[in-house]
């Protein structure tokens, strides 16, 4: 007497939609996408607009100029010690990750904890986990009166300073890997999760040792997964800005502090507009290639 | 046969202790910020005092005194209006994605994923010229809205997942007893969803909560508690900035603690 899909009345029907029913998933979607789309249309229009008039509305290179060839401006420094970051912090990040995913892939008492502390990180933002270092290294911090304690040092250490701008570049580069691992660990993690027993067993009964298990397993069903962090991490690493603006200020200048100081501090609306600009144009190419690798990926699940 | 034991106990103290020290790496700081924070002067400034053993709650009450307090109210009112925004446009949108089959939908979803890696330093800057066009300049109205285009993607990407999550099936079965497709959702699948999307909100809140770029763009007097940070605790002596990053860190902490089963899986599907 129960109800088959057969004799299933029509109106009830999921896998054949009426008419109104065909648009329903617009109207669910539109006001979602129309709002995306005009925050960042506008500003995205709006931002050339500013980068390339003057005050009364004209037609102008003079930011452009101002960015480049001023003394005050300090694009050159900027765009390098950005990349100089996300050069250094990125391939610890990825290591890091890598190996906490491993540890995290048995079952072992006290995992949960262990994942727990592992993904902590991710609630804190760049500020905080920039005070959070800088109560570490101050000169009366834990770590170096812990170095003293022990005997390791004689004085403290110093890492804040203009004249200290390497160790600043180096605790930048600290609080950053400790904060910001947690993103890279999460998708690593969630692919290791991904690949199945199985190959891991095949390959034990053929005799495979632990590195080769790495090698020929692990590593290439990895693959994916540690292309995604990568260019996420990436992503990010352009746009840092709490982190070095908490423990360097100016000392070290990124793209997005000088786009802020512009902003802010000198109301420069034209060239931080333009840093605003590069940094989009930058993080667009590399969402350009994430893209076309996720639908790759996309198409190939099937979903 | 020795040796082997050996070599198991030894693999197992290698293990133990790589995941110890890993552990300590991530949780010593978070313990010293909070033990600094509430450290008295005498022990922080005392070379020979590593660990404080005498607590104060000075630092906290000075760092209100600042201005603090307000900028924690903003940023609670500038959370929770992005939470009731990007949820009203978001949920449609990830039940939509969740139960209909839809020309373009792989298209539509795969630019709300690329629009979820646009900086939040190209909205922010241009935004301020139409805010003060507006009157939306400096209001925490209009940080909402700008941390609810940040939030959005991830809000209809999460809730999606949770709506694909409950069965289609339970739905059906409420259709076929009469129920509408609007009641169905409404009786069946909202409360099924419901502690997952309460995660989700939480997620957002957490977003809101640590956005710095926009809110210190945007704001001038009405800061939120990173932006007041950044612009004001910076000049002011170490336990300030100690006391301003426990108070940072706090909620976070423990709404990950109440949405811990969650995180993974929410983290996971936003990161992927």
């Amino acid at each position: 007497m129960g109800f088959t899909s057969k004799n299933k009345p029509e109106a009830f029907s999921l896998t054949q939609p009426s008419k109104i029913e065909k648009f329903i998933p617009y109207f669910l979607i539109a006001p979602a996408l129309s709002y995306l789309l005009f925050f960042i249309g506008y500003p995205l229009a709006q931002a050339v607009v500013l980068a390339f008039t003057d005050s009364s509305g004209h037609f102008t290179l003079a930011h452009i100029k101002y960015l480049l060839y001023s003394p005050e401006s300090m694009f050159y420094t900027a765009f390098k010690d950005t990349l100089a970051l996300a050069a250094v912090i990125i391939p610890i990040q990825v290591m890091l990750a890598l190996g906490f995913s491993l540890l995290l892939s048995t079952n072992f008492k006290g995992r949960e904890f262990a994942l727990y502390a592992f993904v902590l990180p991710l609630t804190i933002s760049d500020v905080a986990g920039g005070l959070i270092w800088y109560t570490m290294l101050s000169t009366n911090g834990f770590f170096n009166k812990m170095l003293m304690a022990a005997g390791i040092i004689a004085s403290p250490i110093q890492f804040f300073g203009y004249q200290y701008r390497y160790m600043e570049f180096l605790a930048i580069v600290i609080a950053e890997v400790w904060r910001a691992t947690a993103i890279v660990f999460v998708i690593i993690f969630a692919g290791l999760q991904m690949i199945s027993k199985d190959y891991i067993e095949a390959a034990e009964v053929f005799g495979a040792g632990t590195w080769e298990k790495l090698r020929h397993i692990i590593f290439p069903m990895l693959k994916p997964s540690l292309q995604a962090a990568l260019i996420i991490r990436t992503l990010f690493a352009f746009q840092v800005f709490g982190v070095v603006w908490v423990l360097a200020g100016r000392d070290i200048p990124v793209l997005a502090g000088e786009a802020y100081y512009e902003q802010t501090e000198l109301y420069h609306y034209g060239v931080a507009a333009l840093y605003a600009l590069i940094i989009a144009a930058l993080s667009v190419a590399v969402g350009y290639i994430y893209i076309k690798m996720f639908r790759a990926q996309y198409l190939e699940v099937g979903r | 046969m020795v040796s082997d034991v050996v070599k198991y106990y030894l693999r197992r103290v290698v293990f133990y202790g790589l995941v110890t020290v890993s552990v300590l790496w991530i949780l010593t700081p978070i313990v010293i910020a909070i033990l600094y924070a509430f450290s008295t002067t005498h022990d922080y400034y005392s070379p020979k005092v590593v660990i404080p053993t005498h607590f104060t709650l000075k630092h906290i009450q000075e760092l209100l005194a600042l201005g603090a307090g307000p900028a924690i109210m903003n940023s609670i009112i500038v959370a929770s209006l992005t939470i009731l925004f990007s949820f009203v446009l978001g949920l449609p949108a990830g039940y939509a994605f969740a139960r209909y089959a839809f020309r373009g939908k792989d298209s539509i979803k795969l630019l709300i994923i690329g629009l979820r890696m646009f900086p939040i330093i190209i909205i922010a800057v241009p935004l301020v010229t139409l805010y003060i066009r507006l009157g939306l300049n400096d209001t925490l109205l209009g940080v909402a809205l700008a941390h609810t285009s940040m939030a959005l993607p991830f809000v209809i990407l999460i809730t999606s997942s949770i709506f694909a999550g409950v069965p289609t099936e339970l739905e059906e079965a409420g259709m076929i007893f009469g129920l509408s497709r609007w009641g169905a959702f409404l009786r069946i699948t909202l409360p099924l969803a419901l502690p997952g999307l309460a995660a989700a909100a939480i997620f957002t809140f957490i977003m809101s909560w640590n956005e710095v770029f926009m809110a210190s763009v945007l704001t001038l007097t009405n800061r939120t508690l990173p932006a007041f940070i950044l612009t004001s605790a910076m000049a002011a002596p170490d336990f300030i900035k100690f006391a301003a990053s426990f108070i940072m860190v706090l909620p976070a902490m423990i709404f990950v603690f109440i949405a811990r089963r969650y995180l993974i899986a929410m983290w996971g599907i936003t990161l992927r």
